[in-house]
């Protein structure tokens, strides 16, 4: 399905985006800068890893950028669980990103 | 003008429904949905059923708002599957109210064999009665594999046009494959946890408009019964037509649930 090309330029986008997003950045820059601060367990917390690993997706220059972020951050299985441990989610999964780190373990 | 085709007035106040018909709401549509805690028993659901179908479309008249609702129980009180068969035997008895357009949001919540073992009960229900169906597909990392799971499901039925099932909260990773299939496409503007108004419009930007909504589903969390309206200032901001804006807002919710000939508009 063809999609619409946005009717803004470049520019245009940038000069209105702009400073959100370098709000939003800052504030990323400081949750990991307070995850480093901070004392006691979970510096090694798999959701972090996360994040960090959706930085090196932000910055290779490649489209589609949010489709591939949370395809990163998605349970990548394809069968059904047998019981539901809990009703809500993390925001990303362990497995994938161990998957991600080795190639090799998607064989 | 627009139509919100799946926000939760269950959980809103009376304050909100003004608010949304000073911007323009028309109509909405309300699934069934989890309250925050388990119901402790089948008749909770039926009381639920009596305010989604009686209580609620009198409170949003009073606004010029059409409410329209769907019924089922929520893919998070499914992993009980005796309690979830008891409710659904409740269902049959609404489906003659004028304002139920179907069996909605079923789904899945963490993708387990209970959930798909009531999902597909709802599903056969739908098609027995030839309703159409609503569906919610699971949060952030469990989204992308419960959507193929549902889609799988659905197709097991083969009395359930895809024509006929919208399926709901469609983010990047999933949107193609929910437009590829022939089902129609939900986008649900959320702060945080599913699409800003900002990435919708990106999604319409990349994927087109046809056979794809937004909706607010504004509930107990943290969510915006605004949501369309900002979704329509967005676009309208980056220079899309009138046209386009009013596809995605009401032409488009009201050509698929129209297929209920149940839908009516204020």
């Amino acid at each position: 399905m063809p999609g619409t090309p946005p009717p803004l330029s470049p520019r245009a986008v940038v000069d209105r985006y702009f400073l959100e997003h370098r709000a939003k950045m800052l504030d990323l820059a400081s949750f990991f800068d307070r995850v480093q601060r901070a004392h006691g367990e979970g510096a090694d917390d798999f959701r972090v890893k996360a994040l960090e690993a959706c930085a090196v997706v932000l910055l290779d220059g490649k489209p589609e950028r949010a489709r591939r972020m949370l395809e990163l951050l998605s349970d990548l299985t394809t069968t059904p669980i047998n019981h539901a441990p809990t009703k809500g989610a993390t925001g990303a999964c362990a497995a994938n990103l161990l998957m991600n780190q080795n190639p090799k373990a998607q064989a | 003008m627009y139509i919100d085709p799946h926000v939760h007035m269950v959980s809103r106040t009376t304050d909100d429904y003004q608010r949304m018909a000073l911007a323009g709401c028309v109509a909405i549509t309300e699934p069934a949905f989890w309250a925050g805690y388990d119901r402790s028993s089948p008749q909770g659901f039926f009381d639920y059923f009596r305010q989604l179908t009686d209580f609620e479309p009198k409170r949003a008249a009073q606004y010029g708002i059409r409410h329209h609702t769907w019924l089922c129980i929520n893919p998070k009180e499914a992993e009980d599957p005796v309690f979830a068969r008891e409710v659904i035997a409740l269902i049959p008895q609404f489906l003659k109210c004028e304002s139920v357009l179907g069996i909605g949001e079923i789904g899945l919540n963490k993708n387990s064999r209970n959930e798909l073992e009531i999902l597909d009960a709802h599903l056969a229900l739908a098609a027995e009665h030839n309703l159409m169906v609503l569906v919610h597909t699971p949060h952030l990392e469990d989204k992308l594999k419960g959507t193929i799971l549902i889609m799988d499901a659905i197709r097991n039925h083969a009395r359930l046009d895809p024509g006929r099932v919208l399926i709901d909260h469609v983010e990047e990773h999933t949107v193609r494959h929910v437009l590829d299939r022939g089902f129609w496409a939900g986008m649900t503007l959320y702060p945080d946890t599913k699409v800003t108004p900002q990435r919708a419009v990106d999604i319409f930007e990349m994927h087109g408009t046809e056979r794809i909504w937004i909706n607010s589903a504004g509930d107990w969390g943290q969510s915006d019964p605004l949501a369309v309206p900002k979704a329509q200032v967005e676009m309208k901001s980056r220079g899309h037509s009138l046209e386009s804006v009013k596809k995605v807002s009401f032409d488009n919710p009201l050509a698929f649930l129209s297929q209920s000939g149940k839908f009516r508009i204020a």
